[in-house]
């Protein structure tokens, strides 16, 4: 019965923002400005009212259904070919409810915002179409019972991002940063596609999730010992998550994707789309957990990322940049949680992550805003006095991705803290001091994490107005509200994970999803190791935030730039994001470029136009020019066309 | 050889040389010289055509071709008035050289295709009962009249068309223009 | 009564009318084109006449009357043409009177 109806309900969830885009994107010249927020508005918010309806619906079979619960529904046949058949199907299990939670709350509170946000837009209805459209492909991602149709949420979400990164297109450099982003994430999904190649194909898997998992997990499956091929599947797999979820290599694009309005980078570039790689694999958590190898690089790259990001983040000035490096760091953190077989830790993080970083965008838009459009922060100062609701919210997210006690963050980076001290893999492929030295690396990050975040804060709101010409006043309602509920929520929803087996909820609510790669991981922890751990990462949090104190409020106020005269090469380097674009660019744009305008003139000039295009048409000219030759105007000469031809038939017939 | 027969080959060869003397350049060089062998050549040809019976066609053929058309074309000829050097420095082109060979080709492979065809037919006789009238304007009349009576009639529309036209074509145009 | 070999009746209409084609393709006087024209129809009704008494049927004789008018209709409309080229570029020269050329 309720089941029936949530499967009902997965379809509104899933349209209710295409419907939205679609009458946005095709109708606004009709539409008064009021029915477009209210449409854009509405939409995200009717598909989180059935979320909630539908996990509430559920919550309360717990009790009576014991086993697995998952409602699933099918549209229609999609792909049907052969042995190929691909449904376009609906499913949602524990894990996907969680996202879908955060997808349509977090979504709806940012959509809600803009109407604030970007009020004086002249290209409100397309903002707000295209926003729609990326809580349509989200959810499709989060949704797909299909690792093909989550490809085409994934797809679908690059392709918003980029209109939105690149959403006031007539200034070049944000045209160029929307074209990096789809770039640089088309390098990824093509990995992403390789692996669903191999796994189709190679393995003679199957797409369909449920289907996969539970070829995978039956006791005789033929998947779970063909340990080569599944390294290859998971580690193709992870390359397209580096590049949606931004992570060393791919993750260049993500700072630049700070052009983009700035409420699109709170649900685009913080909360949501970043995390699908995350969440992909932990939807895929069968799949990883057969490969350790695999493993071990996903958690190395995100305890590496963390660190690297961080430490960037230290030296930016543009207050979105900060942000921006925060959140690949965050995403590391996660990568790492879900590489050491800490999946659960992982998407708790995520959510946590997503109210504080949307709560944290969501401030500094705010701060912009109020600034008219100034983003460096050594121009600012002071703003707690003008902004009161902003300085509050700003600041209990930034305690809590710092992971002062009590917040959100504080439980969920612990927890991945901690998972990488005690979780082993089972097969024992992978050396023990591993985990050990990615949590050194991630205790490193997230006393930088404590430190940029306050940095950016004291530097922001307190102390005195660095700009003259500025008038901050606080934002309107509409973008105050969701700050507050962002701002609960970073204080709450890490409430719901507590460090103790009997209250931690969220795992309890997720156990079906990743109880059998759970029993592949080993944990060597106990419960005073796990406490001893959190005491000392609330030291590192701590540090963290005083040393930003003392740098930006305190004494040490000059300390800042003597470390920055005393190193000047690594400050420079860590000023320009250790020239790692310009690596890039050395290496593979200028290359390619080079190979474009190399191929632009031989093939596409030379072949192309000139033997192809042109070529057929000089040889209809030629051909024309000879045949005008018979057609000169001689009588004569047409006179003796007809003779041959008759001294021809002759010649054939006698 | 019968006497008839002599004629022929003599009426024939004329005509083919009077035709040769039409087209061929030292002649056919002054239009006059042209038109004045094309004359003879048509009279050879009436005269081939009362050595075939046909006595009211020959009759045609000097009242119509040796009569009005000659006189026509030498009337157009004097009244053009050409200078001999408007058509010297004649040239060999390509085309001339392939009409020639194809003239060639045609006229050898058709007569040796004629000629073995025809061989040993059986031949004409005008003696038999019943074609003492043959190529008279009774008989022929009677045929222009009853079998080809709309061909005949369509003829003389033909006439009156190339009349006016000629008369129009020929008009000097009003007020000078070209 | 010795009669006319019909091949040689042939041979002649073949060869007025190949002389005449040759006459039209080769020569550049408009006047001697037409009289080559007129050499041509006259080969073709040699031809007619000598089938007809071959075949004892004066049906053909009609038939070439009617080529007779055609072709005076054709040297009328002809010469005018050649009078109407005449007067445009003072030539009846056809290698030079290419003005319809495409």
């Amino acid at each position: 019965m309720v089941k029936g109806q949530v499967a009902t309900l997965l379809y509104v969830i899933v349209f209710a923002p295409l419907a939205g885009a679609v009458v946005n994107g095709l109708f606004s010249r009709w539409l008064s400005r009021r029915f477009v927020s209210a449409a854009g508005v509405g939409a995200p918010f009717l598909s989180f009212a059935a979320a909630l309806y539908s996990f509430v619906g559920l919550m309360g079979l717990r009790g009576q259904e014991p086993e697995f619960t998952a409602v699933s529904t099918t549209l229609f046949s999609w792909i049907s070919t052969g042995p190929i058949s691909i449904d376009f199907s609906l499913y949602l299990d524990p894990l996907s409810m969680v996202m879908t939670l955060v997808v349509t709350g977090v979504g709806s509170l940012i959509h809600l915002y803009s109407v604030g946000y970007m009020h004086g837009d002249p290209s409100y209805a397309r903002y707000f179409s295209h926003l729609n459209l990326f809580m349509f492909s989200m959810l499709l991602l989060v949704l797909g019972r299909s690792l093909l149709l989550l490809f085409v949420g994934w797809e679908g979400v690059g392709l918003c991002s980029y209109l939105l990164i690149g959403f006031w297109f007539s200034d070049m450099d944000k045209a160029i940063a929307g074209k990096k982003a789809f770039i640089v994430n088309r390098i990824g999904d093509f990995g992403f596609l390789l692996g669903m190649f191999v796994l189709l194909f190679w393995m003679g898997g199957t797409l369909d999730i449920p289907a996969l998992r539970d070829a995978v997990t039956s006791p005789d499956s033929r998947i779970a010992s063909m340990t080569g091929a599944v390294t290859v599947v998971t580690l193709c797999l992870f390359v397209g998550a580096t590049g949606k979820s931004a992570q060393i290599p791919l993750y260049v694009w993500l700072p630049d994707a700070m052009a983009g309005p700035t409420p699109v980078s709170a649900l685009i570039h913080a909360a949501t789309m970043v995390t699908a790689g995350v969440y992909m694999i932990a939807r895929l958590n069968f799949l990883f957990v057969l490969a350790p190898v695999t493993m071990a690089v996903v958690a190395g790259v995100g305890a590496l990322t963390a660190l690297f990001a961080a430490s960037i983040g230290l030296a930016q000035n543009d207050i979105k940049k900060v942000l921006a490096y925060s959140t690949v760091s965050q995403l590391g953190y996660m990568f790492l949680g879900v590489g050491m077989g800490a999946f659960g830790a992982g998407i708790f993080h995520l959510m946590t992550h997503a109210f504080f970083k949307a709560c944290l965008f969501l401030g500094a838009g705010s701060v912009i805003h109020a600034m008219h459009g100034e983003q460096d922060i050594q121009k600012m100062g002071g703003l707690a006095r003008s902004m009161p609701i902003t300085r509050a919210t700003f600041l209990i997210s930034c305690l809590a991705i710092a992971g002062v006690p009590g917040l959100s963050g504080f439980f969920s980076k612990d927890e991945i803290l901690y998972g990488a001290f005690v979780l082993r893999h089972g097969s024992g492929a992978v050396a023990p001091w591993l985990g050990k030295l990615y949590f050194a690396l991630a205790l490193a990050a997230a006393l930088m994490t404590a430190t940029y975040m306050f940095r950016l804060y004291f530097l922001t709101f307190s102390g005195e107005m660095r700009s003259h010409d500025a008038h901050p006043h606080e934002s309107p309602a509409t973008m105050t509200i969701p700050l507050i509920l962002l701002a609960a929520g970073a204080i709450a929803a890490g409430w719901v994970g507590l460090p103790d087996e009997k209250w931690n909820l969220f795992h309890h609510y997720l156990e079906p999803v990743f109880a059998w790669s759970g029993e592949r991981i080993v944990s060597t922890g106990n419960h005073a190791l796990e406490f001893t751990l959190m005491g000392l990462s609330s030291v590192v949090a701590l540090t963290g935030i005083g040393l930003a104190w003392l740098m930006y409020r305190g004494a040490w106020r000059d300390e800042p730039e003597r470390i920055a005269r005393a190193l000047p090469r690594l400050y420079r380097a860590v000023f320009n994001k250790y020239y790692v674009d310009e690596l890039y660019a050395f290496l593979f744009v200028r290359p390619l470029q080079r190979l474009s305008r190399w191929s632009f003139r031989w093939v596409d000039a030379g072949l192309v136009d000139g033997v192809l295009v042109n070529g057929s048409a000089r040889s209809v000219r030629g051909v024309g020019l000879l045949t005008r030759m018979m057609v000169n105007g001689d009588v004569q000469a047409y006179a003796v066309a007809v003779f041959v031809g008759l001294a021809v038939l002759v010649w054939w017939m006698f | 050889m019968s006497g008839e027969l002599l004629a022929f080959y003599v009426l024939a060869g004329a005509a083919v040389a009077g035709a040769l003397c039409v087209v061929l350049p030292p002649f056919g060089r002054n239009p006059l010289h042209a038109a004045l062998a094309l004359l003879a050549t048509l009279a050879f040809v009436a005269g081939v055509f009362v050595i075939l019976s046909a006595h009211l066609v020959a009759v045609l053929q000097v009242l119509v071709y040796v009569g009005a058309v000659m006189v026509l074309f030498t009337f157009v000829v004097l009244l053009l008035n050409l200078r001999r050097e408007e058509f010297i420095g004649a040239r060999v082109t390509p085309w001339k050289v392939g009409a020639v060979a194809a003239a060639a080709v045609f006229a050898v492979k058709t007569a040796r295709a004629v000629v073995a065809a025809a061989t040993g037919a059986r031949a004409a006789d005008l003696a038999a009962p019943g074609l003492e009238t043959y190529g008279g304007i009774r008989d022929v009349g009677r045929e222009l009249v009853t079998t080809y009576l709309f061909p005949f009639e369509l003829t003389s529309i033909l006439l009156l068309v190339a009349i006016l036209g000629a008369v129009l074509i020929a008009r000097r145009r009003e007020g000078g223009a070209p | 009564m010795t009669s006319i070999p019909l091949s040689h009746v042939l041979v002649l209409a073949l060869a007025l009318f190949t002389i005449g084609a040759v006459g039209v393709m080769t020569r550049r006087n408009l006047l001697v084109v037409l009289m080559s024209i007129e050499l041509m129809l006259n080969g073709a009704n040699v031809a007619f006449l000598g089938f007809a008494r071959w075949h004892g049927d004066s049906l053909a004789h009609a038939a070439v009357f009617i080529v007779m008018a055609v072709a005076a209709a054709e040297v009328s409309v002809g010469l005018a043409l050649a009078m109407a080229l005449f007067r445009h570029g003072r030539t009846v020269d056809v290698d030079r009177s290419t003005r319809l050329k495409g």
